[in-house]
């Protein structure tokens, strides 16, 4: 297998559902002729015509309330929002009635639709082409919230979204999209939503984290594995539902935890997670949880120092690991 | 396109049975209304949302639709309900949160419609989010080249927010067969209209989008019917959206939780009653000889005893059991 993108499998997954399911269909800002700002709807025009790639008009709230509309009438729609920061326009359509009309109907209705986000920084996108908005969608029952840190699972969970008779929301790490690599398997291959993936096995301590911070840890365990230090690495994948069970097991082999994510510290995706290890596994701990994060200042910076330093990557996450280890 | 401001003619289209069952679909709402206020008065019922002043466009926009159409009423459409069939019982259901509450099995505050079977769209409270799934049902509906229509009520106060706007796009640029029904009663709770807009006619902003807009008195219900009944036919032509507007008064407060009092005077309220739609329909029943004034009191009876009866099965009715609560958050 050739070794491609993250935003092939993203791509690929889209094509394929829609070729499989005639009643999937893509609406976003620029989806169609431009294939996506990121390019990731390229090409999905010419093979399924502007009837089911549309180019919608620029508005996120209406492009969400679109779909669901949409959804309640048979058809499996994918929202594009062309960037996480811009989905707030969209927050009462995803929050007040894709989240609850399956229960506030008492299942007479439902909503089986994905929202598509590029998120995250690292690109220069300054405040408000950085963001990471997750935390935001953790809070509320009845999604579902998705973020890939591979090829192949982009490929795997977004058809496992597109297939899922509730909504859910995909985050996508924009610097990811041609950053991380790796074979994507060919055909009709699907990764289950709400399990965590085992990255690497390890007895020294369990580093959590998702997206682009998944990929990072890795790179972090490679680095700490050549000082003798074995790290173990979970890609939590579904932030909603949390896989708590995975979280659990990893710390009663490790009894450390480092939890990295891109967000925010305060009540972001780690706070839900140390919660979890508190409540479940407090007497596996040989040392405080902790959190690496981004700071909590509004958003990130444009200028190259100070977005570097806002966000975490390899050498971070390992130096955190180094210390938690020595406490 | 076309902006229309005089009310269309009723036309013969509905015959004596149809007409006054149009008459009953109105009094049952309005007697319906008027026992679920005085439940709440007694202590009996949290919250009423009244349709009172608004029976005749809602009856007569609803009537003018198909069953295969879609409805996506707001919190006042009694009228559009009743007219689809929903009954005594479960309006009353639904008032007092029980079991078999049809719309959401007792989880929703009354006037939250949604009835699968009649084709109504579960709502919510948050006003104007339902014009967009209107939209979004309509495009579904037209790419598999079906011959419905969705059609999306709100209040005047409704258009001021920007879904209203972004379906209102929508709905033109891909010519959709959408209504966007404005049920114009003066007031968004206590501000009136001149401060909710700039324009004498919220269809005026038709104009805008390249959409049909026509303003009918709301009180007469063969011009909503008929008004309505034409909109339908151009959005089935492939003619697109229309904006239809239906002027009347909010004879009652916002909810049984407001008072009026505080911002409109009793003059005002009193010189409305003169044109309460039920009294209108009334004079037509009785002067085109659709029925005979005792036939009216008669049915009047037959309604009471209806809503009576309802209002005793649904006190007795059981409440969903609360372990119910965690159930349809997902399929699984």
């Amino acid at each position: 297998m050739a070794v491609r993108n993250l935003i092939d499998g993203i791509r690929e997954a889209m094509h394929e559902e829609m070729a499989r399911d005639e009643r999937v269909v893509l609406l976003g800002e620029d989806v169609g002729k431009r294939g996506g700002v990121f390019r990731a709807s390229e090409g999905l025009v010419d093979d399924f015509g502007e009837q089911r790639v549309i180019d919608a008009p620029l508005g996120e709230s209406g492009i969400v309330g679109v779909a669901i509309g949409m959804a309640m009438n048979g058809l499996v729609p994918i929202a594009e929002i062309q960037f996480a920061d811009f989905i707030h326009p969209a927050f009462n359509q995803i929050v007040s009635e894709a989240a609850k009309i399956r229960y506030r109907s008492n299942n007479d209705f439902h909503v089986p639709m994905v929202i598509r986000a590029p998120f995250g920084g690292g690109v220069h996108g300054g405040l408000y082409h950085s963001q990471s908005v997750e935390a935001f969608f953790m809070h509320v029952p009845g999604l579902k919230v998705v973020i890939p840190s591979t090829p192949a699972d982009a490929k795997g969970l977004l058809k496992s979204a597109i297939r899922d008779e509730d909504p859910v929301v995909f985050f996508e790490h924009k610097r990811s999209y041609r950053l991380v690599r790796g074979e994507i398997p060919e055909g009709d291959v699907t990764v289950p939503i709400g399990k965590a993936r085992l990255v690497r096995e390890g007895k020294d301590l369990s580093i959590f984290a998702y997206g682009l911070m998944a990929f990072y840890a890795e790179q972090a365990a490679d680095a700490l594995a050549k000082e003798g230090i074995s790290a173990e690495v979970i890609d939590l994948r579904t932030l909603l539902p949390l896989d708590r069970e995975a979280i659990l097991q990893s710390v009663a082999r490790t009894h450390r935890a480092l939890i990295v994510h891109e967000a925010n510290h305060t009540m972001g995706a780690g706070a839900e997670v140390a919660a979890t290890i508190a409540e479940g596994a407090l007497y596996e701990l040989d040392a405080p949880i902790r959190r690496l994060t981004g700071p909590d200042i509004p958003a990130m910076p444009f200028n190259t120092p100070q977005e570097e330093h806002f966000m975490p990557n390899p050498e971070k996450i390992a130096q955190a690991a180094r210390e938690l280890l020595a406490l | 396109m076309a902006r229309t401001k005089e009310s269309p003619k009723a036309t013969s289209a509905l015959g004596p049975a149809e007409v006054r069952k149009m008459y009953r679909n109105m009094l049952l709402a309005r007697t319906i209304d008027e026992r679920m206020w005085t439940l709440n008065r007694a202590g009996k019922a949290p919250f009423v949302i009244p349709c009172r002043g608004q029976e005749a466009a809602q009856v007569g926009w609803a009537a003018g639709l198909r069953p295969t159409d879609y409805f996506l009423p707001y919190y006042r459409d009694l009228g559009v309900m009743v007219t689809l069939g929903y009954t005594a019982r479960q309006a009353f259901l639904s008032l007092l949160g029980k079991a078999e509450d049809v719309t959401s099995g007792g989880r929703q505050m009354p006037g939250h419609y949604g009835w699968e079977e009649r084709h109504v769209i579960t709502g919510s409270s948050p006003v104007t989010t339902q014009v967009l799934h209107a939209v979004g049902i309509a495009y579904a509906s037209h790419l598999r080249g079906e011959d419905t229509v969705a059609a999306a009520s709100l209040g005047e106060g409704s258009t001021s927010q920007g879904d209203f706007h972004e379906a209102m796009n929508w709905a033109s640029i891909y010519k959709l067969p959408v209504l966007f029904v404005v049920e114009n009663n003066g007031y968004a709770i206590s501000s009136p209209q001149s401060k909710e807009m700039a324009v004498q006619d919220a269809a005026e902003r038709a104009l805008g989008y390249g959409m049909a807009g026509v303003t009918v008195d709301g009180t007469d219900f063969f011009a909503c019917y008929e008004a309505t009944l034409q909109a339908a036919e151009r959005a089935r032509r492939g003619d697109g959206p229309t904006l239809l507007e239906f002027k009347m008064y909010r004879l009652l407060p916002h909810s049984s939780d407001d008072d009026d009092r505080t911002y409109r005077s009793r003059e005002e309220v009193e010189a409305w009653k003169d044109r309460d739609p039920i009294l209108r329909m009334k004079n037509h029943v009785l002067e085109a000889g659709v029925m005979t004034a005792e036939e009216e009191g008669a049915l009047r009876s037959e309604v009471q005893a209806e809503v009576d009866e309802a209002i005793a099965y649904s006190e007795a009715a059981p409440y969903p059991p609360v372990e119910d609560m965690f159930t349809h958050v997902y399929a699984d």
